[in-house]
């Protein structure tokens, strides 16, 4: 048995905020009272939180963890511990791997390697068609069977709208979330930055903040026509928050997440970056899918994250090699880290007295948990898994290149000094 | 000291640039001074986009300035994932030179090439980005045919300069942009919509017309750009007669310039796209003079960058 106590509990799935102590046994959570409430039990280790934060162990519902096939970039092993360092109990990857997570014995053996890192826990995205082609769907009944949360192709968007209506309809009946990177490829052409006044200097492609607004709005429609839970991936401009919000209004179940990077990063950043690995920066890293919109997207995004319209944060933690993002600007690979940096930067906005606690626990855990239909997670209820980070709003710390425990480097935010960290990760009433 | 690499237009002290077209002047006037600015220095030209005339017209400003040229020229002009651009710069490492030209298809491969090597670097054009010695040979083109004197500000007061065509997509046209308006020109931009700046937020004040007709007549100079054929394949515009009805500088356009007005075009020109064969020869083109003036200004370059010649 043990005993967390003089903590400030966080928990926002039954409205908790204040100082309690917690008892664990048997890898759940076996009682949450006011502080000296356990105090005369026999209890095999006492951990003192005073001054400490504790929240329900985080849930990530976007990450890329690379295996099978880029296991130079990261493993299930090296992403599911970066995810315990960064205070993730509950990781869901997205099914863009080699092959492509399409197929139950992928479910089954991305479980298995999750099983044996024994780390965060994994509960993968399956595939919405088969390699994530857009053309025939995915064995999404036999994936459900084999652990599979919620499905989407992700980057490769499905533009076929009639083969995305029967991925739907089909989807609904495993009640399965269908996750939509909502871009209009033909539109977007793959441009490396967002269209506007950057891009314009610079002489780049830019994909218009359109490309958004038309896939939202194709799949909010979609989910009218079918009843299916539409989860929309890394929302990034003011249009398809507009549409996502006239959904919710209009009663539908659409969901939507935002990253961090969005939060904190605009367009602007491209003009301070550096270019080279020679600093540990590489300006690539400012390359993702979607782009680093305009700052007033940025605002719009962090509003609509606080009033609740976005429900929910998610890192799409994409790991690169530095062969993979040193180079040209067109060809580089959409993405950065995100496991061990989402906590720090959101901790930051909580001190900054940008956003509220409780709404940055609810964002990352009772939400998430709801999303992919975790039973008993996201959550510090009684009898419920022992999952759970302690937090430390006040330490200042650096984030040094050796910090990070994936396997790629590829962060904008090496080096940043961030106010608040992630202390200590618990799992099934382990310390992790 | 000048900077160590002249990779963009943006951010450079007007100061500097006029110095830069002072010293081209110097370099064309009395060449024989500088002849051994870069003796004992090699200048790699480093042309992954293929260019003949920029290429030509770089070794041959190194060579003048008594330097020695080394050429290395990919011959994939794709972009690729064979070898990337950190493996490049470890390859340049290995030949010993002194700076590196460098023309590629990706905006922020010269500073990417500066950053890793610390050698000085000259942009010879990245992507839709930059091409500064263009933009410094047109400005000391229009200078000499107007008789204006560099060393004081605002030579290009009063001036109004028109740049018509793909500005989209142009290098040329974008260095042009903040050199003409730090020199004081009033600057007017005439595109079609597909092939405009798609936001002009971060640019200096500038003048835009989607047809050059309303503005032509009122012009000192109108610098027309280079179609890229292919863009019809690309749907931006429909074909290649309609768009010299509608922006080519053709002979009826050239009629209703200014009787003093000159033509300036970076090159290659096509002939009959976007301006006509007899406006690209007639008295006001300058388009020969800008290619003999590109030597002096790349000559100017080369000895503030790579010569590191005290201004």
């Amino acid at each position: 048995m043990i005993r967390i106590e003089n903590g400030f509990v966080v928990d926002p799935s039954q409205g908790v905020e204040g100082d309690f102590d917690l008892l664990i046994e048997a890898g759940r959570i076996k009682a949450l009272d006011r502080p000296g409430s356990f105090a005369g039990l026999t209890v095999s280790e006492s951990f003192d939180a005073r001054g400490k934060v504790i929240v329900p162990g985080l849930i990530d519902v976007h990450v890329h963890l690379r295996e099978p096939g880029f296991e130079h970039k990261e493993t299930v092993a090296s992403g599911s511990r970066a995810a315990i360092l960064g205070g993730f109990t509950s990781i869901a990857p997205m099914a863009n791997t080699s092959p492509v997570n399409d197929h139950p014995l992928i479910t089954e053996a991305i479980l298995h390697k999750a099983r044996a890192a024994g780390q965060a826990r994994v509960f993968p995205i399956g595939a919405v068609t088969k390699g994530q082609k857009g053309v025939e769907l995915a064995e999404i009944g036999l994936m459900a069977r084999a652990g599979i949360r919620a499905i989407s192709d992700d980057g490769m968007p499905v533009m076929n709208s009639a083969l995305m209506r029967r991925a739907m309809e089909y989807a609904r009946m495993f009640d399965l979330p269908v996750i939509s990177h909502a871009e209009d490829s033909n539109l977007s052409g793959g441009a490396p930055m967002t269209e506007g006044a950057v891009s314009s200097l610079l002489g780049v492609s830019g994909n218009p903040n359109a490309s958004e607004e038309i896939m939202v709005a194709r799949e909010i429609a979609l989910c009218r026509l079918t009843g299916a839970r539409v989860h929309i991936a890394h929302l990034s401009t003011r249009e398809g928050l507009e549409i996502v919000k006239r959904a919710k209004e209009a009663g539908l179940p659409v969901t939507a997440e935002v990253t961090p990077h969005h939060l904190l990063l605009d367009e602007g950043s491209w003009l301070t970056g550096r270019h080279s690995c020679a600093h540990h920066q590489v300006r690539a890293d400012y390359k993702m899918a979607p782009p680093l919109r305009s700052e007033q997207d940025r605002e719009a995004l962090l509003h609509a994250l606080n009033s609740g319209l976005i429900d929910m944060v998610a890192s799409d933690h994409a790991p690169h090699g530095c062969v993979d993002k040193e180079t040209e600007i067109e060809i580089a690979a959409n993405g950065i880290l995100g496991l061990q940096t989402t906590v720090p930067l959101l901790l930051g906005l909580v001190n900054a007295k940008r956003m509220k606690l409780s709404r940055m626990v609810e964002s990352l855990a009772t939400a998430p948990a709801k999303l992919l239909g975790l039973q008993g997670l996201g959550t510090l209820k009684i009898g419920s898994h022992a999952d759970l980070a302690v937090l430390d709003l006040n330490e200042s710390w650096t984030l040094m290149p050796g910090d990070l425990v994936s396997k790629s480097g590829n962060t904008p935010f090496a080096g940043r000094t961030f106010q608040g960290k992630v202390l200590r990760t618990m799992v099934e009433g382990e310390w992790k | 000291m000048f900077p160590e690499r002249f990779n963009a237009i943006r951010g450079l002290d007007p100061g500097v640039l006029c110095s830069l077209l002072a010293r081209s002047s110097r370099m064309k006037s009395d060449p024989g001074s500088f002849s051994t600015i870069l003796k004992g220095k090699t200048v790699l030209q480093f042309f992954v986009e293929n260019s003949t005339r920029t290429r030509l017209s770089f070794e041959s400003a190194t060579r003048r300035l008594g330097g020695m040229s080394l050429a290395f020229s990919p011959s994939s002009s794709s972009l690729s994932k064979g070898e990337t651009l950190a493996d490049t710069v470890n390859v340049i490492r290995q030949y010993g030179v002194d700076g590196i030209v460098v023309r590629h298809r990706s905006m922020g491969a010269p500073d990417f090439l500066a950053d890793a090597t610390g050698l000085p670097v000259i942009n010879a054009g990245d992507g839709a980005h930059e091409h500064p010695t263009q933009a410094l040979l047109d400005a000391f083109t229009l200078g000499e045919c107007w008789g204006v004197d560099f060393s004081k500000a605002g030579a290009f007061r009063n001036r109004k300069i028109m740049i018509l065509g793909d500005l989209r997509h142009s290098r040329v046209a974008r260095s042009n942009i903040h050199l003409l308006t730090a020199l004081g020109a009033e600057l007017h931009l005439c595109a079609p919509a597909t092939l405009g700046i798609p936001d002009l937020g971060l640019f200096p004040r500038v003048h835009v017309h989607s047809f050059p007709d309303e503005g032509i007549p009122e012009m000192d100079a109108v610098m027309t750009l280079r179609l890229q054929t292919e863009r019809q394949n690309q749907g931006v515009i429909p074909s290649l007669p309609e768009y010299r009805e509608f922006w080519g500088l053709t002979v009826e356009r050239a009629k209703r310039m200014k009787t003093d007005s000159v033509i300036l075009h970076p090159g290659p020109v096509n002939r009959g796209v976007e301006i006509d064969s007899e406006v690209a020869d007639s008295g006001r083109s300058l388009i020969l003079k800008q290619v003999e003036n590109g030597i002096f200004a790349r000559m100017a370059v080369l000895a503030s960058v790579v010569g590191r010649m005290d201004s």
